[in-house]
C-alpha cells in the first residue's frame, strides 16, 4: 500500500491542473480528494473511475479481483462503444468468497488470468484491485509480475482499491497505469507528420465517431484514443504521436502532461461539445501539428471544413429557433460542458436560467458569467429539494443533467435530458450539437407534459369548491 | 430430483450474482420513509444505487458511511456515527436500515454494538428505529441479503403481543425479493377479496412501484410502516413466500406465537388453488367469483398456450426463489428446463425439475443454453442471447433494457396467465417459418440466418 499511498499523492500534486495550481502550496499538497461526509456523500469510489477510464479499451479482458459487489452491479453498464472487438463487454472477476478472505486471494487471481488467456488469449489482461484484497494484503502486483512472466503477455496491476478516494482520482490512477505500464512498450509501424492522441474521450454513445470524419477528411490520424474505441497496441504505440489533445480536462491531466514530458508531446485542451469549441479544437490540433512540421496548408483546410460545417450546424439549428425561443433551461452538469454547449443553447433561442459550477473551475465560472451575464443563478450546490422546487414552480422548462437528478425533474412533471456518461444520444462535434437541441426540442414538445399536468376529475371538483368555498368567505 | 453442483473453474465470467449488501438494502426501501446505509466505501452504494435506478426507474434512496483506507484500518464506528447523524439531520428517516459489506465484515466492525452505543450517546436519534444486518458480499447473495434483513427488522421492531387471543383479520405477507410491486398489489387485492387485512414486509408496491408523490422526499416514498411492523405480533397469520423467507416466517412465529405458512412460489394453477383454498379457511369466506373465473381464465390459457410450451426446452438463470417459480411452471407447461443456473445455496433447488442445478455465472449458463428454444434471465443475459440466437425472456433484477420490471406480474390466477401469453407470444415470434429445406437432414444444409424477436 506504500506505493498506492506515493502514487494517490502525486496525482494530487499536479502541476497541470488550474485548479491546483491557483491553491497555496500547503493545500496543493492535499490535492482535491475532499473529505467525504458519511451518510450524506454520492458518487463512485476510485475503482469506478478507473474502470470508466480503461473499460474502453476494446480488444482486452479487464479482472476484477474482488468480492461480487464490485464488478456483479457495474458489469456492461457504461456506455462506450466499439468499432469492432467486444471483449471489454464480458465480465470477468474472481468474485472472492470466504476461503479466499481466510487462506488470501492471490492464487485464485493468478489461475483466474490463467483460464482468461487460455480461453480468449488478450493482448493484454488489466487487472482491477478493491478494497478486499488491498485489506487482506493480497499483493496484485507481484501476481501480474509472475502471469506477465508466465504467459507471456502484458498482465497489469491497477491497484484502485475503492476507499482511496474518487471516482476522479480514480480516473487519474487509471492514466498513472498506462503510462507506467502500456504507453511507449510497442513502435507503430509507421508514423506520419498528422498523427495525433486523443486523450481523455471515452466514445460514450459512440461519440468520437462523431469527430473522427472530420479528422479523416483532413488527413489527421488519430495513433490513439485514450481511451475511447481503443485497442491496447494502440495505446502502447501512441508515445509516437505529434500532439495530443486531452478532452475531458479533469480526468486525464496527467497523462497529457506526462506524455509531454517524457515524449516531447504537446497538447491542447478542448471540448468536442458545442460549435465553437469544437472549431477551436480542429484549429487548436491543426495549428499544433504545424508547429510541430506538417505542412502549412493543413490550416487553410481546416478552416474550410470549420467555414462549412459551421455554416451547416447553424442552419440545422436555425428553425428550431421558433419553437424554443425563451424557453427556460436548468442545465446541471460538471465543469467544463457547464459553458461549452451554452451558445449552442442560446442560439436555438433558449435562456439559461441556471447551472451548476460544483465541478467547474475559476476559469471555467468566469466564462459562464460572460456567456449568460447575470440574469442566471450559479449554483454551487443545489440540493435535490430545492431543485424539485424550481421544476415544480416552473422557474425553468427542462432540466439537463446527469442520472441521478433525472427523476427530481421527472416527478415534478418537468422535461429531462441525460447528458452525462449514461446517456444513448450522442452529443459531440457539429452533427452531436444539432441532435442536443433537437432532442431538447423533442423532450419539451412531447404532449405528455399537457396531459400528466392536467387535474383528475375529482382533483378539479375539489379545487372547483375550494375556489367557491374562498369566494364566499370573501364576501 | 436436482442436484446442485459448483464449477470447477477460477473466474467468475458474466456475473449472475449480487451482493448480500444490495438485497438488504433494498428489503428496507420496502419500509415507509426509510433509508438504507452500507457500511463501506462509497463505491458499495454508487453501484448498488445505479442498479436499481436502472431497473426500477425510480429515485433510490440509499447511503454510504463512506469508508476511507484510514478508517477501513482504524475501525468504522465514527464513520457509523457520523453518518446516522447527517442521515437523521438531513433526511429525518422513520428507519435506517445499516447493512454491512466485505470491507466491514473483515475489520470486524461490531455493527450492532456501534448501533447500541451510538443510541444511548445520541437521544436525537430516539425517534428513529435502527436496523443493523450483516451481509457480507464474500458469501451468500442477493436474495440472503434480502432475507437477512427482513429477519432482522423482526427481531428489533416486532413487539411481543400481551394477549394470546388473535383477534384480528390482519395477515402478515414476508415477499421474497423476486416478488416485484406489481405482485404485492395483486395479492393485496386477493387478501381484500376474502375480507383479510394483509400488510407486506418489505412493501416496495408502495415505494417502488412507480408513482408520482405529491412532495420531493429524500427517503422511501411509501411501504409498510415501522408501527405496522412493531405490530405483526397480533396477525392472525403468516404467510412466507419463496424458501428465502422460511426463516423469517420462523423468527417471526418464535417471537410472537403467530403461526406461519409458506408458500415456495405462487406462479402455476395448483399452487394459486392452494392459495385459495388456504385463504378461504383462514377467512371463513369463500372463493370469490373474480377468482373462480380467474381460474378458468387461466384454464382457458394454459389449453391455448399449450401448443407452444410442449417439448420447448428452456434455459434458466435465476435466484434459487425465481428459478424455483419459472422452472415449476414452465414444466407444467410442458417445457423441458435444458439448463438451470443459480447463485447461492437454497432448500428449494433440490426440487427443482432437473438434474443439475449449476451453482455459477452467464457464462456456465450460455455453455449449457446453446440450442435451447429460449432464455430466462436478468438483462445480462443479452448478451448471450444475442451470441446463441435464442430468444430472452427478461426476468429478476436488474431488468435495464425493457420498461415496467416492477409491474411485472407473475403471481395469482391473472399472473400466471399473463405469463403463459407474454412467454408464449415469444415462442411464437421466434416458431421458425419453414422453407424448403427445412425437413433436410441437418448434415445437408446450411443454417439459415433467424432474425430474433425479443419480449
Amino acid at each position: 500500500m506504500g506505493n498506492l499511498g506515493a502514487k494517490v499523492q502525486q496525482v494530487f500534486d499536479e502541476p497541470g491542473c488550474a485548479t491546483n495550481q491557483a491553491k497555496p502550496s500547503k493545500e496543493r499538497k492535499q490535492g482535491c480528494n475532499k473529505l467525504l461526509a458519511p451518510g450524506a456523500a454520492a458518487g463512485g469510489c476510485a475503482f469506478d473511475g478507473a474502470k470508466i477510464a480503461l473499460q474502453p479499451i476494446t480488444d482486452v479482458a479487464h479482472l476484477v479481483h474482488g468480492p461480487i459487489g464490485c464488478e456483479g452491479h457495474s458489469w456492461d453498464s457504461r456506455g462506450s462503444k466499439s468499432s469492432g472487438p467486444l471483449l471489454y463487454r464480458t465480465s470477468f472477476t474472481t468474485a472472492m468468497n470466504e476461503q479466499d478472505i481466510i487462506f488470501g486471494g492471490e492464487k485464485h487471481l493468478y489461475k483466474a488470468i490463467k483460464e482468461i488467456v487460455e480461453k480468449h488469449n488478450p493482448p493484454a489482461v488489466f487487472v482491477y484491485q478493491t478494497c478486499v484484497p488491498a485489506m487482506i494484503g493480497d499483493d496484485i502486483e507481484a501476481v501480474c509480475k509472475a502471469a506477465t512472466k508466465k504467459f507471456g503477455k502484458p498482465v497489469i496491476p491497477v491497484n484502485v482499491p475503492g476507499f482511496v478516494g474518487s471516482k476522479n482520482l480514480g480516473n487519474k490512477l487509471a492514466g498513472e497505469v498506462l503510462l507506467d505500464y502500456v504507453i511507449g512498450t510497442e513502435e507503430p509501424e509507421e508514423t506520419t507528420p498528422y498523427d495525433i492522441n486523443i486523450i481523455g474521450e471515452y466514445n460514450l454513445s459512440g461519440e468520437l465517431w462523431q469527430v473522427k470524419p472530420l479528422l479523416d477528411e483532413l488527413g489527421i490520424r488519430i495513433l490513439a484514443s485514450i481511451s475511447g474505441d481503443a485497442k491496447y497496441h494502440e495505446v502502447a504505440r501512441s508515445h509516437r504521436a505529434r500532439a495530443a489533445m486531452m478532452v475531458c480536462s479533469k480526468a486525464m491531466i496527467n497523462v497529457a502532461r506526462k506524455m509531454e514530458e517524457r515524449y516531447g508531446i504537446p497538447f491542447v485542451e478542448g471540448s468536442f461539445y458545442g460549435i465553437g469549441d469544437m472549431s477551436d479544437s480542429l484549429r487548436n490540433i491543426s495549428q499544433l501539428l504545424v508547429d510541430r512540421g506538417a505542412p502549412a496548408e493543413l490550416l487553410q483546410r481546416t478552416e474550410i471544413v470549420i467555414e462549412r460545417e459551421e455554416a451547416r450546424a447553424w442552419e440545422k439549428i436555425a428553425p428550431f429557433r421558433k419553437r424554443l425561443e425563451g424557453k427556460r433551461v436548468l442545465l446541471f452538469t460538471g465543469g467544463v460542458k457547464s459553458w461549452s454547449v451554452v451558445a449552442a443553447l442560446q442560439e436555438a433561442g433558449l435562456v439559461i436560467t441556471g447551472t451548476s459550477v460544483k465541478k467547474s473551475t475559476p476559469d471555467d465560472k468566469a466564462r459562464i458569467k460572460e456567456l449568460i451575464k447575470d440574469d442566471a443563478h450559479m449554483y454551487d450546490n443545489l440540493k435535490p429539494r430545492e431543485m424539485y422546487a424550481i421544476l415544480k414552480e416552473a422557474r425553468a422548462n427542462i432540466m439537463l443533467s446527469g442520472g441521478r437528478t433525472q427523476f427530481v425533474a421527472l416527478k415534478a412533471k418537468m422535461p429531462w435530458l441525460d447528458i452525462n456518461q449514461e446517456r444513448h444520444h450522442a452529443y459531440a462535434g457539429y452533427v452531436g450539437i444539432v441532435t442536443l437541441i433537437s432532442e431538447i426540442d423533442k423532450a419539451i414538445s412531447n404532449p405528455v407534459w399537457e396531459q400528466v399536468r392536467r387535474l383528475a376529475p375529482w382533483e378539479q371538483a375539489a379545487m372547483r369548491n375550494a375556489v367557491q368555498f374562498h369566494l364566499a368567505q370573501e364576501q | 430430483m436436482a442436484r446442485a453442483v459448483t464449477g470447477e473453474k477460477h473466474c467468475t465470467v458474466n456475473p449472475l450474482k449480487m451482493s448480500q449488501s444490495i438485497g438488504a438494502a433494498l428489503a428496507f426501501m420496502g419500509v415507509e420513509n426509510a433509508m438504507p446505509l452500507l457500511h463501506g466505501s462509497q463505491g458499495c452504494t454508487s453501484f448498488g444505487l445505479v442498479l436499481f435506478v436502472r431497473h426500477f426507474r425510480e429515485a433510490i434512496p440509499m447511503q454510504t458511511t463512506a469508508m476511507s483506507e484510514v478508517a477501513t484500518v482504524l475501525g468504522g464506528f465514527d464513520n457509523v456515527e457520523q453518518a446516522l447523524i447527517n442521515i437523521a439531520d438531513r433526511a429525518k428517516p422513520a428507519l435506517i436500515g445499516i447493512c454491512t459489506t466485505g470491507i466491514s465484515e473483515i475489520k470486524g466492525d461490531d455493527l450492532h454494538g456501534f448501533v447500541k452505543t451510538i443510541r444511548s450517546a445520541h437521544p436525537e436519534l430516539d425517534p428513529i428505529a435502527l436496523v443493523d444486518a450483516s451481509t457480507p458480499d464474500f458469501e451468500g447473495a442477493f436474495q440472503d441479503g434480502w432475507a437477512a434483513a427482513v429477519t432482522r427488522m423482526i427481531e428489533e421492531l416486532v413487539e411481543v403481543p400481551l394477549m394470546q387471543k388473535r383477534p384480528t383479520r390482519r395477515i402478515n405477507v414476508l415477499p421474497g425479493c423476486h416478488i416485484t410491486p406489481g405482485d404485492i398489489d395483486e395479492l393485496r387485492d386477493i387478501f381484500d377479496a376474502f375480507s383479510l387485512d394483509p400488510i407486506f414486509l418489505p412493501d416496495l408496491s408502495g415505494s417502488l412501484d412507480g408513482h408520482i408523490p405529491d412532495e420531493f422526499s429524500p427517503t422511501t416514498l411509501g411501504g409498510i410502516s415501522v408501527a405496522q411492523i412493531r405490530k405483526m405480533g397480533s396477525a392472525l397469520y403468516t404467510i412466507a413466500i419463496g424458501e428465502q423467507m422460511h426463516g423469517a416466517a420462523i423468527t417471526l412465529e418464535y417471537r410472537t406465537g403467530v403461526p406461519y405458512k409458506l408458500f415456495d412460489r405462487l406462479t402455476g394453477l395448483a399452487v394459486n388453488d392452494e392459495l385459495m383454498e388456504f385463504l378461504s379457511s383462514v377467512s371463513g369466506v369463500p372463493v370469490p367469483r373474480k377468482y373462480r373465473r380467474q381460474r378458468s381464465q387461466l384454464i382457458d390459457a394454459m389449453l391455448d398456450g399449450h401448443f407452444y410450451f410442449g417439448g420447448k426446452r428452456v434455459a434458466i438463470a435465476a435466484e434459487p426463489d425465481l428459478l424455483c417459480a419459472m422452472a415449476h411452471w414452465l414444466h407444467e407447461m410442458g417445457c423441458e428446463i435444458q439448463a438451470a443456473v443459480t447463485t447461492t445455496q437454497s432448500p428449494a433447488l433440490e426440487k427443482i425439475p432437473v438434474e443439475e442445478v449449476v451453482l455459477g455465472d452467464l457464462e456456465d449458463f450460455e455453455l449449457r443454453a446453446s440450442g435451447a428454444d429460449l432464455l430466462v434471465t436478468h438483462s445480462h443475459g443479452r448478451q448471450a442471447s444475442e451470441r446463441l440466437g435464442i430468444p430472452l425472456f427478461r426476468a429478476g433484477l436488474p431488468v435495464f433494457d425493457r420498461l415496467g420490471a416492477g409491474h411485472q406480474l407473475s403471481v395469482g390466477y391473472r399472473g400466471t396467465r399473463n405469463l403463459i401469453f407474454e412467454v408464449g407470444n415469444l415462442f411464437i415470434a421466434n416458431a421458425h417459418e419453414p422453407t424448403p429445406t427445412t425437413w433436410m437432414p441437418a448434415n445437408e444444409m446450411t443454417q439459415p440466418l433467424v432474425s430474433i424477436q425479443t419480449h
